[in-house]
């Protein structure tokens, strides 16, 4: 978590390759990013902020483009799946739906069904409750816990929410000009000695009365 | 300027290389096809008419003043086979679909829908513009044969009704067919085809740069029509020239 224009969303694409890093390297579990294998070993998968889903297709092709577009599954398979998932984020009816037809919360749990396609080990939510009331933001942020649980999905949530940031994490890294001020648990972040990042988590009104 | 033309030019050869995706997308390709087809036809019909009468308006007189009757067919046929129908066809399909694409690719790209595609393997040459490359490349030749057919039915139509020119339908085409083969209307097909990957190239690249918001989407289509209306001229001087002597 960091302000925003702190270099969070940019990191995120970074490590799902839609940018590359001017100078440095990435590496998962010790093996660098760039290395032609990796995309096969680990599969990752990103919930984009605005969701990004493709508005001329609906709400079930956008879930099954993945399948469809690599050939993996046939379209009764797809079907299938795409209805399962769809359910499993509470959104079984929006199969045949256009996504300007959806809120922005249902926007956003379709990006997250789309990403489930993939069966993804690393999901990377960029900004997730972002323009959200607190409650799509809490269904948003309990869906990232029960696929955590549920199919043992890392998680990697870029945010400036301090509440789904708290509520979500195992651990917390703040970033603040472009770099990683704090890595640790929320406890630990939440003590942590340093002007910046205190500023940043007590940040809040102040009204004269 | 030559940063723009690098840029399309490894579109094209990145375009070429996809092509062995084809059978892939072929579902994608029918849909731009039939899409190029529908929006075009009427227009195709109603300018490619107009503009064989326009032309047997504008040499038939003169051509009948100097007892060169006979001519009319002729210059009208080669006028429009050769050089009017494939250039004009170009530019109505440059304006007409060249800037729905650069449109659909260029808010695709500003709404993160191509970064998504990218996330899930899926390339966006493959996806996008190989469909709509190839749909052009076969539409706007096939929509070029038919505006002949219909521009020298117009140029016969004028000629026939103009009491400047009086001459009589049937006439008009056995001229026509004294004097253009199917070589001339062979050259305007092929120039067609040339001209479609220019507005194909041309109109998915600038989709695929687009930067900024709704205005930056409109900034994209305007170029696009543009750039390919320039380089469709362009070309058409050298392909005359250098080609089809």
């Amino acid at each position: 978590m960091g302000p925003s224009g702190s270099g969070k969303s940019v990191l995120l694409k970074h490590l799902i390759g839609l940018e590359e890093p001017d100078a440095g390297e990435i590496f998962i579990n010790g093996e660098p990013l760039t290395t032609p294998e990796i995309a096969a070993k680990y599969r990752m998968a990103l919930v984009f902020q605005s969701g990004a889903l493709l508005n001329s297709l609906t709400v079930g092709e956008n879930v099954g483009l993945y399948l469809t577009e690599h050939r993996l599954k046939s379209p009764e398979e797809v079907e299938k799946i795409v209805a399962e998932v769809l359910a499993a984020v509470g959104l079984k009816d929006a199969v045949d739906k256009m996504p300007s037809e959806l809120s922005g919360g249902m926007k956003k749990r379709a990006a997250i069904a789309r990403a489930l396609v993939i069966e993804p080990q690393l999901i990377l939510y960029d900004e997730p409750t972002s323009e959200l009331d607190p409650l799509s933001a809490v269904v948003i942020g309990n869906e990232i816990l029960d696929l955590n649980h549920r199919i043992h999905v890392t998680s990697l949530v870029v945010s400036h929410d301090r509440d789904l940031a708290f509520g979500v994490a195992d651990r917390i890294a703040v970033m603040i000009d472009g770099q990683i001020v704090t890595v640790g648990t929320p406890d630990a972040v939440k003590n942590f000695n340093d002007l910046r990042v205190q500023e940043f988590l007590n940040a809040d009104f102040k009204r004269e009365r | 300027m030559f940063e723009n033309i690098g840029e399309i030019v490894l579109l094209f050869w990145r375009t070429l290389l996809a092509l062995p995706q084809t059978w892939r997308q072929k579902d994608k390709v029918f849909d731009q096809f039939f899409e190029i087809g529908n929006a075009s036809l009427l227009m195709v019909c109603v300018l490619s008419f107009f503009i064989g009468a326009v032309i047997a308006l504008q040499t038939g007189p003169v051509l009948v003043e100097r007892s060169l009757p006979s001519a009319v067919g002729g210059v009208v046929g080669i006028a429009i086979a050769k050089e009017l129908a494939p250039v004009m066809m170009a530019i109505l399909i440059a304006g007409r679909i060249g800037s729905a694409m650069a449109a659909e690719i260029g808010s695709m790209r500003v709404y993160q829908e191509i970064d998504a595609l990218r996330t899930m393997n899926i390339n966006p040459i493959h996806y996008l513009v190989l469909p709509r490359i190839l749909a052009i490349a076969v539409a706007l030749p096939m929509l070029v044969i038919f505006s002949v057919l219909v521009g020298w039915f117009g140029g016969a139509v004028v000629a026939d009704l103009n009491h400047r020119m009086e001459i009589p339908f049937r006439v008009f085409f056995a001229d026509l067919r004294d004097i253009v083969e199917l070589k001339d209307v062979a050259n305007g097909v092929f120039k067609s085809f040339c001209f479609a990957i220019i507005i194909g190239v041309v109109s998915c690249h600038q989709g695929l740069v687009t930067i900024g918001g709704p205005r930056g989407i409109g900034r994209s289509v305007t170029k696009a029509v543009v750039n390919s209306i320039v380089l469709i001229v362009i070309f058409d001087y050298i392909l005359t020239r250098f080609l089809l002597k």
